[in-house]
This record gives C-alpha cells, sequence and structure tokens, in this order.
C-alpha cells in the first residue's frame, strides 16, 4: 500500500466520535440542552476524520462557504482558538449554526467521508470550537476600521440583523439595531428552546457586539414606535430589515378559538422569551397539557413537543398530514423527540377541534390521509380517505404548520414592494428592496428557512451596504 | 427603565395612575393605542391603554385595577422606580370624526380607557355625552376628568350611593331614545360592553367597544389575542383592540379571558402572602 493510502485506511478505522448527551429518560423532564459537547480530546480525534480533500464537497454544501477543512485542520492540531477565527471569518454565530445547522442536508450531506460511512461531525466540530473560544477564550475585540461617521439602523435582532450588525460595525459604522421585543436574538431566544440552544450562548454573542460598539434599543416596533422614514430623518444613512417571518398560521378549522388550542408561537414565547416553564418563579402562565397533540412535523413541531414533555405531559402526539419521508424538521430533531417518546401520527389530519362547555379543548376530530402526485412544493400532496374519520382525545393542541409575513412594518412603509404572500421583495445578490436605502434579508425575504440563510442573506447586504455608504446606491 | 414620576391611589388603592417617563411613545401615541408594561426580570407582559399623554414633557399616563398578581406588583413601584420595560404605542387608534351626538359609556377602569377617546371626540366638534358608572361611590374614578372631556356627563352606581341608581345601560337607553344619536362608544368590563352593544343594535346605532383579550407580544406574532369579530378571527393587538360591537362574539372573549385563571390565582395568592 502507498502512504498515502494507509493514512486514508487508518482515518476511516477512527469512528465518527459520538455527541455525549443528557438520557432521554432524564432530559425529557428538563430544560437542560440535550447535547453536552465533545471534549478537547474527542474533538481531535474526530478532526483526524477529515481528509483534508483539495476539493471538499463540504465547503459548497455550506450556505456561507465556511473553509470547513481549515477549521477542522486547526482543531486537530490543537489550536482551538486559531479555528474558532477561521469561522468567524464566514459566519459570526458558529455556537449557534454548530447546534441548529441542518448539516445534514448541507456540509455533512455531501462530505466525501460521508459517502462510503458516515460523514465528519463538521456540525459537532463547529459548535466545540465555538464553546471553547466563548469559555476560555481572551474574549479579544476584532481589528475595527476607522469611523466613517456613516449610521446604519438594523430592524430585528435575529441571526440576520446581528449579521448585518456585527459586519457593518466591523468596516467602521456607527450600528443601531431597534428590536420589538424586550430582549434581542429573534427566534434564537424566543423560539429556539432552552434544551437546544441555551440562551447564555445568544446573550453572549450580543454582549460581545456591544462590546464593539453596537448599540441595542429593544423595545422598539418598527412601524409604531418609529417608522422607516423617521429613521431617515434621525440621521440615519442606511436602514437593514430583518424582521423575521413573525405571524401564525392557524388551521382554519372549526373550533380554533378553544381554550388549550395555540400557536406555536405563542407557547414557544410563553416558555422560551417569557420563560414560562419556570412558572411561577417567572410570572408568566402556560397551559400545561397532558395528552397533548402537536400540528406540523418542522423544527417548531419538534421544539413545541419536546417542550411540552418537559413540561410534564403524559403523551405527546405529532399529527402530520403527509409521511415520514416529508417531515421537514432536522434529522436531529426528529431523532431526540422519538428517543424522548414523542408519537408520530403520520397522514392524519385534524377536521375540527371539540371543546366542552368552559371553552376548553377536549379533542379533535382526524382524517386519514394518503399521497398522490407531487404538488408545487414537489412534495406529494395528502389526499385525505372517505370514511376515516377518527377521534382523538387532547387538553392541548399546539399549531405548528407553519408562519408568515408579519404586516406590521411592512403596512407603514407602502414603499416597500412585497410579494403576493406579503414578504418583502429584495435583490437576491444584494439585500436591496425596492425603496432607496432600505435592504432587506432573511424569514421576510424568503419565507420561514435557516438560521445560516438569514445569516447569509445579512452579510451580502453588509457588503452592499458599506459599498453604498462609500459609492451611492 | 421606564421612571414613574407621578403615581396617584384612586378608588380606595383598588386603581392606580403611574405618569411614566416614555417619550418616544409620548410623542407617537394616539388616543384608543395602549401599551405594554414589564415591571422586572420575571415579570410578565401586560397590557395598559393610555389614559393620557405629554409628548412635551414625555410622559404617558396609565390607570390600571389591581386584579392579580402583575398589577399587584405594579402598584408597589413607587415615585422614581420605574417598569424595566414599556413597548408601544400599539393597536389601532380610535378613528375619530365629526359624526353629532357621541355617547360615550364606560364602567369600572374603563373610564380610564374611554377618557382620552371622549375627549379627541369632543375635540373633534361633536357633541359628547359621556355615561360613567362604579359600583360604588368610592370606585368612581376620573369624574372631573370626564366631565372636561364631555358636554355632558352622566354619573351611576349600582348601588346608588351616587349619581343615578343603576346600571350605565339605563341611562344609555334613555339617550337613545330621546336624542339623534350617532354613534356609542363603550368601554368597561365585558358583560357591560355586551349589553350596551345589545341595547344599541336595538336603536341601530353604530357601537365602538375596546377588547381586552390576553395578550403577549401585541404586535400580531403569537395569536394569543384572537377574537371572533363577525365569525371571522382577528387579532386584538394590532386589528384592534378597538372593533364594532354588534360583531363581537363577547361570550368566546369572556372564556378566552379565563384560560389561566387556575394559574393567576396560584401566583397572586404566593404574592400576597410575600407582600402583606
Ligand atoms: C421554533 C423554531 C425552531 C427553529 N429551528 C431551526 C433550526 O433548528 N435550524 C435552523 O436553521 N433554523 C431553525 N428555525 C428557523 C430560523 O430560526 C429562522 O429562519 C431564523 O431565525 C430567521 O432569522 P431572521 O433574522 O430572518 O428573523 P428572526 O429570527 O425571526 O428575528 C426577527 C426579529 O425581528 C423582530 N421584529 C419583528 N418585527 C419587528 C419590528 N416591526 N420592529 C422591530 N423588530 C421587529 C422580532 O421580534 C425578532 O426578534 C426555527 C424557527 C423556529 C420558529
Ligand atoms: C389592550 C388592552 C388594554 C388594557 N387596558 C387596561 C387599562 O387601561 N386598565 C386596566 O386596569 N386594565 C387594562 N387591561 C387589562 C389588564 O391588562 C389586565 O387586567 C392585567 O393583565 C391583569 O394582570 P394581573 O397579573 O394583575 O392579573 P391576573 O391574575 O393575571 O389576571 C386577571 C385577569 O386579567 C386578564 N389578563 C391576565 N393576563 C393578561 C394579559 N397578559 N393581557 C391581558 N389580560 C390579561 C385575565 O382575564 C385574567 O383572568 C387591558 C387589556 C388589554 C388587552
Ligand atoms: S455553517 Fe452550517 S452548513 Fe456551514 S459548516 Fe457550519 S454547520 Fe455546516
Ligand atoms: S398579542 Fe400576540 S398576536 Fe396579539
Amino acid at each position: 500500500m502507498a502512504e498515502e493510502e494507509v493514512k486514508k485506511a487508518k482515518k476511516e478505522a477512527i469512528p465518527r466520535q459520538k455527541m455525549p448527551e443528557q438520557a432521554p429518560e432524564v432530559r425529557r423532564r428538563n430544560f437542560k440542552e440535550v447535547p453536552t459537547g465533545y471534549t478537547p480530546e474527542t474533538a481531535m480525534l474526530e478532526a483526524q476524520r477529515c481528509l483534508q480533500c483539495k476539493k471538499p464537497g463540504c465547503v459548497d454544501g455550506c450556505p456561507v462557504q465556511v473553509d470547513i477543512p481549515g477549521f477542522i485542520n486547526h482543531i486537530k492540531e490543537g489550536n482551538f482558538t486559531e479555528a474558532a477565527r477561521l469561522l468567524w471569518q464566514k459566519n459570526s454565530l458558529p455556537a449557534v449554526c454548530g447546534r441548529v445547522c441542518p448539516q445534514e442536508v448541507q456540509c455533512e450531506g455531501v462530505c466525501i467521508v460521508g459517502k462510503k460511512g458516515q460523514p465528519v461531525a463538521i456540525g459537532n466540530l463547529e459548535r466545540f470550537a465555538a464553546d471553547y473560544e466563548r469559555i476560555n477564550g481572551k474574549g479579544e475585540l476584532p481589528p475595527k476600521a476607522p469611523p466613517t461617521g456613516k449610521k446604519i439602523a438594523v430592524v430585528g435582532s435575529g441571526p440576520s440583523g446581528l449579521t448585518v450588525a456585527g459586519d457593518l460595525i466591523a468596516k467602521g459604522h456607527e450600528v443601531t439595531v431597534l428590536e420589538a421585543f424586550h430582549k434581542p436574538g429573534g427566534v434564537l431566544v424566543y423560539g429556539i428552546p432552552e434544551f437546544r440552544l441555551p440562551k447564555e450562548i445568544v446573550f453572549s454573542e450580543v454582549a460581545f457586539m456591544e462590546r464593539q460598539g453596537v448599540k441595542l434599543e429593544c423595545n422598539s416596533v418598527v412601524g409604531r414606535t418609529v417608522t422607516l422614514d423617521e429613521l431617515f430623518a434621525q440621521g440615519y444613512d442606511a436602514v437593514y430589515v430583518g424582521v423575521g417571518a413573525g405571524l401564525p398560521t392557524f388551521m382554519n378549522i372549526p373550533g380554533e378559538n378553544l381554550i388549550g388550542v395555540l400557536s406555536a408561537n405563542e407557547y414557544l414565547t410563553r416558555a422560551n422569551l417569557m420563560k414560562a416553564y419556570l412558572f411561577p418563579e417567572y410570572d408568566t402562565p402556560i397551559v400545561k397539557g397532558k395528552n397533548v397533540v402537536v400540528l406540523g412535523a418542522g423544527n417548531v413541531a419538534m421544539d413545541s413537543a419536546r417542550t411540552a414533555m418537559r413540561l410534564g405531559a403524559d403523551n405527546v402526539k405529532i399529527v402530520y398530514r403527509r409521511s415520514r419521508q416529508e417531515m421537514p424538521a432536522r434529522a436531529a430533531e426528529i431523532h431526540h423527540a422519538e428517543e424522548e417518546g414523542i408519537e408520530f401520527f403520520l397522514l392524519t389530519a385534524p377536521t375540527r377541534f371539540l371543546g366542552n362547555e368552559k371553552g376548553r379543548i377536549t379533542g379533535m376530530e382526524c382524517l386519514k390521509m394518503e399521497l398522490g402526485e407531487p404538488d408545487q412544493s414537489g412534495r406529494r400532496r395528502p389526499i385525505p380517505v372517505k370514511g376515516s374519520e377518527f377521534k382523538m382525545d387532547c387538553d392541548l393542541v399546539i399549531v405548528a404548520v407553519g408562519a408568515g409575513a408579519n404586516p406590521l412594518l411592512t403596512q407603514s412603509t407602502p414603499e416597500l414592494s412585497l410579494n403576493k404572500r406579503g414578504y418583502i421583495i429584495a435583490d437576491p445578490e444584494t439585500g436591496k428592496t425596492t425603496k432607496k436605502g432600505v435592504w432587506a434579508g432573511g424569514d421576510i425575504v424568503t419565507g420561514s428557512a435557516t438560521v445560516i440563510l438569514a445569516m447569509g442573506a445579512g452579510r451580502k447586504a453588509a457588503d452592499s451596504i458599506h459599498n453604498y455608504l462609500k459609492w451611492g446606491w | 427603565m421606564f421612571k414613574i414620576v407621578k403615581r396617584e391611589e384612586m378608588a380606595g388603592g383598588t386603581v392606580i395612575l403611574n405618569e411614566i417617563e416614555a417619550p418616544l411613545i409620548a410623542q407617537k401615541a394616539k388616543p384608543g393605542q395602549f401599551v405594554i408594561l414589564k415591571a422586572n426580570e420575571t415579570g410578565e407582559r401586560i397590557p395598559l391603554t393610555m389614559a393620557d399623554t405629554d409628548p412635551q414633557k414625555g410622559t404617558i399616563t396609565v390607570i390600571y385595577m389591581i386584579v392579580g398578581k402583575s398589577t399587584a406588583l405594579f402598584k408597589t413601584l413607587k415615585v422614581g422606580e420605574g417598569y424595566k420595560d414599556v413597548i408601544g404605542p400599539l393597536g389601532k387608534p380610535t378613528h375619530v370624526e365629526k359624526v353629532g351626538t357621541v355617547v360615550c359609556v364606560g364602567g369600572g377602569t374603563g373610564v380610564a380607557v374611554l377618557h382620552p377617546i371622549a375627549r379627541a371626540l369632543k375635540e373633534a366638534g361633536n357633541h359628547v355625552i359621556a355615561v360613567i358608572g362604579a359600583r360604588n361611590k368610592g370606585l368612581l374614578i376620573l369624574e372631573e376628568q370626564m366631565k372636561a372631556a364631555s358636554n355632558e356627563l352622566h354619573v351611576c352606581t349600582d348601588d346608588g350611593s351616587y349619581g343615578h341608581h343603576g346600571f350605565v345601560t339605563e341611562v344609555l337607553k334613555k339617550m337613545l331614545e330621546t336624542k339623534d344619536v350617532k354613534l356609542v362608544v363603550g368601554i368597561g368590563p365585558v358583560p357591560m360592553m355586551k349589553f350596551v352593544s345589545k341595547m344599541t343594535k336595538e336603536f341601530n346605532v353604530k357601537t365602538l367597544v375596546s377588547l381586552n383579550p390576553i395578550m403577549i407580544d401585541g404586535t400580531g406574532m403569537c395569536g394569543g389575542c384572537r377574537v371572533s369579530i363577525g365569525g371571522e378571527t382577528k387579532f386584538a393587538c394590532v386589528d384592534g383592540p378597538e372593533f364594532d360591537g354588534h360583531l363581537v362574539d363577547y361570550d368566546g372573549l369572556m372564556q378566552r379571558l379565563q384560560a389561566y385563571c387556575d394559574e393567576e390565582k396560584e401566583c397572586y395568592g404566593t404574592f400576597c402572602k410575600l407582600n402583606p
């Protein structure tokens, strides 16, 4: 055997390092993070599995083209700080992305090692490097360009807005982030639960940006407290709109206003942002269901189901009208949910909610479905099976069937052109909208997507804003 | 922090007035809009209507009744202390135009919500007849202010300890029978708004009510505040809080207001024990 091949064979002999996790029986009743993270030793071992390909598939698979072999090589050498720095070049929130990216359809999905066996655990390594640096690093501020005297307002403090803020402050501009809620972070804080993404990580990222000079103004509902035109009148030179897809979707079936039928947005906001899982230490209450039904099968549905389990449910059912293959959640979330005892009722759709005389939900009527021809989304269309009606008892229903564009800001800014569904039209390369000096990106442009895509859009817009401030629209 | 610059106890300490520094909100707020307040880190987000604003001073005024843990906690805040978060102005402003004779009916703390609306309607050139009520004289609020904000003021108490002995709807009925009323604005407890609307329906007079469902974000993001209006689901925080009184499903609203009553009792009970 040639020396190269010996090296390769040795690498292949190292199995993918397992992520240590809290046991399912334990974690299903607590809100602590599920995976506990690699140790430096496991991280270095896992890093050895990377072939350092000349033409790496993973980099193309990553929406922001992180230098994956590069940062993995630093981990292999034990240079964790260097690894984190390299990650930051392309991704300002690696500790978040390592935890929530759908790696199986991105970097890891096209990893060469994965062709024969299991792909390199890129997400776990990304998380490791970022966590290591956050906990052990000196917290040195990145270099900042000399002040330009230009002022930028960023509306919304989700991953997309935070990326724009981080990029533009480094380029020497003054940046103010306006956030409607009383806490920054967007979905990372109000939507994704503590057991999947500890809030302390998000707040530490935000605090880091504040140390770099980003100003944060919470409790600012743009469109109400202040309008985009008023921001320009106050002297801002450019505005980035990253307000997310904050409009709940309901099923439009009878009984939807019964007590105990909640949008996932409401349920998760109560649980996460308002910390209702710590009620009565925190004042906000939440419905603690015993027989819980979650409608939908995306990440939002998995998060709702697993939250309900942690709040003491006897059983939690995911009810989804298509089959397992079409479930949009990350593979890891579905796996974790199943381990925690969440049941899946697939090819099932509710037709009405049933309540008692106090207006509380007691159950729902359902229909079985079968799959027909593919629809516009390319997924096979569910068709009701005649005569398959049945009843399901429940005392809490969480509706997690998607989100829409919240019109609060866009209604107050008629010059922003919207598409049919109410999302802002923006140039995919630059993020420019139809209103001069205004950029947009993230979920408010694409509809509900992913953290990394929202960040990618933010990065492109930041570059475009920087050019505009130098050269004009 | 949003500092409290003035604090008053009303209705024997069951109702509190806070004037709060919030310059941005004070500049933008219009009658009928509300704010969401959060006292501290662990607090709940509580919606309260602005009873007054002073754009020059940069302050807003809220008037609230103590009904549970959060309002009891608000009551403990002194002048110089403040709220951690105040968000607003939220909701659609009242549509104010000159229509002629308007009857403004307010019950309980609803009078606080009614006051800026009555004043705006009067300033717009309407003949404003105000009818305000409370269970007894001690619980009546803002009588002087309502007098100034209206052309005619009628006061009712359920027990007859002051003014007309009986419900506001009785006085309203007389007005509807004897005057050419173009618009009724009814704000107060849900049952009161329900009966006001039922009565004005008989007289076919347009009626506005202000709904108070449980809210969280106040920006149309959670759907928790949904109410059924003419069979259609609306979000009170962005589509309201004012709606056509003849279309509101009041029974549904009353039920939904009870969603967390067990938890609220527990929370309030503990708070009362700790803060006798
Ligand atoms: C429960 C849940 C789980 C998810 N899980 C994953 C996952 O595992 N992996 C993944 O990649 N993606 C996941 N997503 C999707 C991902 O979180 C979003 O795609 C991403 O957060 C979008 O980022 P954004 O910056 O565009 O908007 P958001 O994160 O929605 O942030 C928008 C911010 O703008 C604020 N805002 C809104 N209106 C205004 C206004 N008028 N004025 C001021 N501020 C305003 C909002 O309060 C919010 O803070 C999940 C989403 C949810 C809801
Ligand atoms: C748009 C709007 C404007 C309002 N304006 C005023 C006002 O000017 N003055 C005033 O005294 N009250 C007003 N209210 C009602 C006020 O918000 C509630 O009385 C308050 O939230 C009660 O909180 P608590 O913790 O003290 O009582 P709790 O014990 O929590 O609740 C007592 C009752 O208040 C209601 N309630 C509880 N939580 C909320 C919530 N988050 N949002 C709305 N209602 C809730 C429920 O029906 C509950 O049964 C308004 C409500 C809304 C929606
Ligand atoms: S950002 Fe997401 S896709 Fe890119 S390398 Fe990291 S985990 Fe993979
Ligand atoms: S309070 Fe959440 S949508 Fe109205």
